[in-house]
């Protein structure tokens, strides 16, 4: 597959508030480097995360959206990223049903410990992104930019 | 209308060396609702605030959007002073343009323009913030601590000091823990027993102090201020309130051929046993693997000789449910199991012992009466071969990788006890550094070279081998001379690394802590928060959270009664305002947020309501607990009928987010 | 020091010396030490080092029995056989043209065929 260089793409990262959020930060206390295309919101919990978000997200023109929570059995509310994993399974199914490329949602658990691992998952998420290139499916060309 | 003010942050160089600051007020000040942008070079200062609470009043600000660090750092000191300004703390948001920009990216632009969008997110956000108030909830005026060794005796005691009452759940028949089976301790050689029993007995006189012996904590539920905690009280056949710890039983019972764990399993014990002479509480507990009355309903003798009436065969474990308003984790460490490190022959060769075997050998209390004599014949040993680092420091998946601490201590102990006791023993030990950091203990590890003539080798042990004659080679390097030694010793003793209590881990699930890697507990802030965990209310005492010495352990302890004690001075808490609820209107009262709540913060309540024509009917709709909700959002997106929303994270406001960045 | 010789003995082992904390418990396993001018710890410390002039040229490089006790009892994973067999490549590659088909060895010589280079193979080709 041809992979466009100039294309950058947006990415919408959902960071829970106790895990993934404070391993983003420490990523960026240690410097370490990820693109700019990741732009993080902080929600409680990555149970916050609606599918409904990742599809406005979607619409509203974003190549790739990554939700990251705590690591399974550490919620700080007990089980809430076992909600986040059922969830997103489905929505995994449906955007496959859709024809969406599967690639561009993930969910990943960081853990307030792992600057580096936030750091990489950001990396390898945005080099996929990139090959699968701009998100024309679920865009709603009436949010276009102009 | 909105009136936002914007406020950048240069912090120093720290965002002003890689992001445009000037540029990201100038583009947000063009903002729809933004009044004001404004960039300083340090926010957080004292001057910073002010800037920010001067914009508010001569503005009139309806929200403020601070760019700087994580909201993780500041979110609460620009809160506050909005909120002496006059604006509800909750109208105030923080762009996170440090941690997670500038300090990541190396390109101005693309920064820059990262930057401007985050601030941005966060004006889409605020404009839709409403101002919360926090709700208060009253705190319990009882300690719970998990663990009865020297951490939680010491816990329990200094909270007792301070007027509260407190709880200790201890899984063993006894509280001491570890302490309670250590011969003497380093640096200066008093008996453990001697410094430990008399705080075992102040623990169970103190009227404050309640001790829950053989038992677990079964279920841990609610939250800071407020937890209402399960305790199994396993069935010890023995009736606590009627026994006097006379100990008849203890010698009648026939079945003697019991491993006894206080002795490491180095002697034997009976079915019905009482673990030392000076335990706490001093009440028989029955094994019912071993007592033959409880495996085929033959035998009572302890009951016969039972003068007190105490023994109950038919006694079940109990449950016993009490309110806490702070929860201390005192489980402590064990030593790790040997069995993947056969070449030290542990497995096989009863001459081979861990140190804290050791230490048993060595106590008056413990199998040999206090005589050092080799486990396998009875004999006293003149060659002994101490290894150090026995799992510790281990990179190969068998042992832990990091350093246990107490080691080095403890054997130079060993080896000038065994020195001082017996001086015709020579006593070697292996070591790959010898690590004394501590008061009075390097001078403690160097006495027992220069003073007691204990030969510390650089090296390590490469195979331990039991030779027919009883002896044991030892095969090991000697790294300065350069050689390969074989050492013909009568014992082995094997500093093993030491690991977390293995209830620890369940625990902790129960507690919703967080643990690392190795199922230690995690502190909240490994230099600035160290004895209190991420969860409100948890704090941490003694070897749970690493390895530690006893004047660690006490120390910590003691941090961590403090801490507790000033939750417990509290009347109430402040609630998080970030809570859900429900509009009752679209409600429609399926019970699917009730079923996601991990807190049981949902009810459900039957409310009339007007309908057309002047009619009113009955419907059942969902109401939040706001004291009880730790607002997760679990039940939001549950909710089929987008009934149930997030203070502070609404759906609005987070979809406002999304367009913000997408746009 | 030779910077090439060391990387490239480096990546042929697949070993990262610096993981090495000189405990010598590989040294205190060695059968095969009382054969050695340089041992196995020191062995580490040399390529760590880069000297590896003196270990090409030394006879322990034939000494050591590739018994891998030393990579079962390391405690840091280093694995100073691999370090050991890597050498050894490193000297057999620059006697030059000396590679022998399996072809080409004459069946006469079977007998005396070291067992322990077959079984060397194996183990670092299997492990």
């Amino acid at each position: 597959m041809q992979v466009n260089e100039n294309f950058k793409p947006v990415i919408v990262a959902f960071c829970c508030n106790w895990c993934s959020y404070a391993g983003a930060d420490l990523s960026g206390t240690n410097r370490l480097n990820y693109p700019a295309n990741v732009k993080i919101i902080r929600v409680p919990c990555s149970c916050r995360v609606n599918p409904m978000f990742i599809l406005r997200a979607f619409q509203k023109g974003a190549d790739g959206v990554i939700i990251c929570g705590c690591h399974p059995g550490d919620c700080h509310y007990t089980s809430g990223n076992y909600f986040t994993r059922r969830r997103i399974t489905l929505l995994y199914s449906m955007l496959d049903f859709l024809g969406i490329e599967r690639k561009r949602t993930r969910l990943e658990w960081v853990s307030a410990a792992e600057g580096a691992k936030f750091a990489s998952v950001m990396e390898q998420f945005v080099s996929d992104v990139q090959k699968l290139g701009p998100n024309r499916r679920l865009e709603d060309l009436r949010c276009r930019k102009q | 209308m909105q009136r936002i003010g914007v406020f950048v942050c240069h912090c120093g160089t720290n965002i002003a060396a890689t992001v445009d600051v000037k540029a990201v007020a100038e583009a947000l000040g063009h903002e729809a609702g933004v009044v004001i942008s404004q960039d300083y070079q340090y926010m957080c200062s004292e001057s910073g605030q002010n800037l920010v609470k001067n914009a508010i009043k001569e503005h009139k600000l309806t929200g403020v959007v601070v760019c700087s660090c994580s909201p993780r750092m500041h979110e609460n000191t620009f809160r506050k002073a909005a909120a002496s300004a006059g604006l509800n703390p909750y109208l105030v948001e923080i762009a996170n343009i440090r941690e997670q920009c500038s300090w990541i990216h190396k390109d101005i632009a693309s920064a820059t323009e990262k930057a401007i969008i985050l601030g941005r997110a966060a004006i889409a956000k605020v404009h839709l913030n409403t101002p919360l108030t926090s709700m208060e909830s009253p705190v319990v005026k009882r300690a719970l601590v998990i663990g009865g060794g020297i951490a939680g005796i010491q816990t329990a005691l200094d909270i007792a000091e301070a007027g509260f009452e407190v709880d200790i759940v201890e899984k063993e028949p006894t509280i001491g823990g570890k302490m309670a089976q250590i011969d003497k301790t380093f640096p200066t050689l008093d008996c453990a027993a001697c410094i430990l029993t008399p705080k075992m007995v102040e623990a169970s006189q103190n009227e404050k102090i309640t001790i829950h012996s053989f038992s677990e904590v079964s279920d841990v539920k609610g939250f800071v201020g407020n937890f209402t905690v399960t305790i199994k009280k396993k069935a010890r056949y023995v009736d606590e309130t009627k026994c006097t710890g006379c100990g008849l039983c203890t010698e009648k019972c026939p079945m003697k051929k019991v491993p006894n764990e206080f002795n490491m399993g180095l002697d034997n014990r009976r079915a019905v046993y009482i673990p030392f002479a000076q335990a706490v509480p001093k009440v028989a507990t029955i094994d019912p693997n071993y007592c033959m009355m409880l495996k085929n309903g033959k035998c009572g003798v302890c009951s016969k000789v039972c003068s007190a009436g105490a023994i109950d065969y038919k006694q079940t474990d109990r449950f016993v449910e009490q309110k806490y308003g702070a929860i201390v984790v005192a489980t402590g460490f064990n030593p790790i199991k040997l069995d993947k490190y056969d070449e030290f022959a542990y497995s096989y060769c009863p001459d081979v012992v861990t140190s804290l075997e050791l230490e048993r050998l060595m106590n008056a209390a413990g199998p040999n009466g206090g005589t050092l004599l080799r486990p396998s014949d009875k004999t006293h040993p003149h060659t002994i071969v101490f290894v150090q680092c026995v799992g510790s420091r281990c990179d190969d998946g068998k042992g832990k990788q990091y350093c246990s601490k107490i080691c080095c201590m403890y054997t130079a102990k060993h080896a000038m006890l065994i020195r001082e006791k017996y001086p015709d023993t020579e006593v070697y030990v292996f070591y790959i550094d010898v690590r004394t950091p501590g008061k009075n203990f390097d001078e403690f590890y160097r006495r027992a070279v220069e003073q007691y003539n204990v030969h510390y080798i650089k090296g390590m042990v490469g195979k331990v081998s039991p030779k027919a004659d009883g002896k044991i080679d030892v095969q090991a390097s000697d790294l300065l001379a350069g050689e390969q030694l074989h050492i013909n010793a009568d014992m082995v003793v094997l500093a093993a690394a030491i690991e977390p209590d293995k209830t620890a881990r369940p625990l902790a699930t129960m507690l919703t802590t967080q643990m690392d890697t190795n199922d230690f507990f995690t502190e909240a802030h490994p230099k600035l928060r160290p004895v209190e965990s991420a969860t409100a209310g948890i704090f941490l005492s003694g070897a749970c959270q690493g390895p530690k010495d006893i004047p660690e352990t006490v120390a910590q302890a003691s941090a961590a009664a403090a801490k507790a004690i000033g939750l417990l001075c509290k009347n109430s808490i402040t609630c998080n305002p970030c809570v859900a609820h429900s509009d009752e209107l679209m409600c429609n009262g399926c019970s699917a947020c009730e079923k996601v709540c991990p807190y049981g913060a949902i009810t459900y309540q039957d409310k009339e309501f007007r309908m057309p024509n002047r009619t009113t009917a009955v419907r059942r709709v969902a109401s939040v607990n706001p004291a009880v909700c730790q607002g997760c959002g679990a039940c939001t997106v549950a909710c089929p009928s987008g009934a149930m929303d997030l203070n502070g994270f609404s759906n609005s406001q987070i979809m406002a987010e999304v367009d913000a960045i997408c746009k | 020091m030779n910077k090439n010789l060391k990387d490239w003995i480096d990546i042929t082992s697949g070993v990262n010396v610096r993981k090495c904390m000189r405990c010598g418990k590989c040294t205190a396993t060695c059968p095969s030490y009382n054969e050695m001018e340089y041992h196995p710890h020191q062995f580490v410390y040399m390529v760590e080092r880069g000297e590896i002039e003196p270990l090409i040229n030394s006879e322990s490089l034939y000494k050591c029995l590739t018994c891998f006790v030393c990579v079962e009892r390391c405690p840091r994973n280093v694995e100073p056989a691999k370090v050991v067999e890597a050498v050894r490549l490193a000297a057999v590659r620059r006697q030059g043209k000396n590679h022998l088909s399996a072809e080409q060895i004459p069946p006469a010589l079977d007998d005396d065929m070291p067992q322990q280079a077959i079984v060397t193979a194996f183990r670092k080709y299997t492990k």
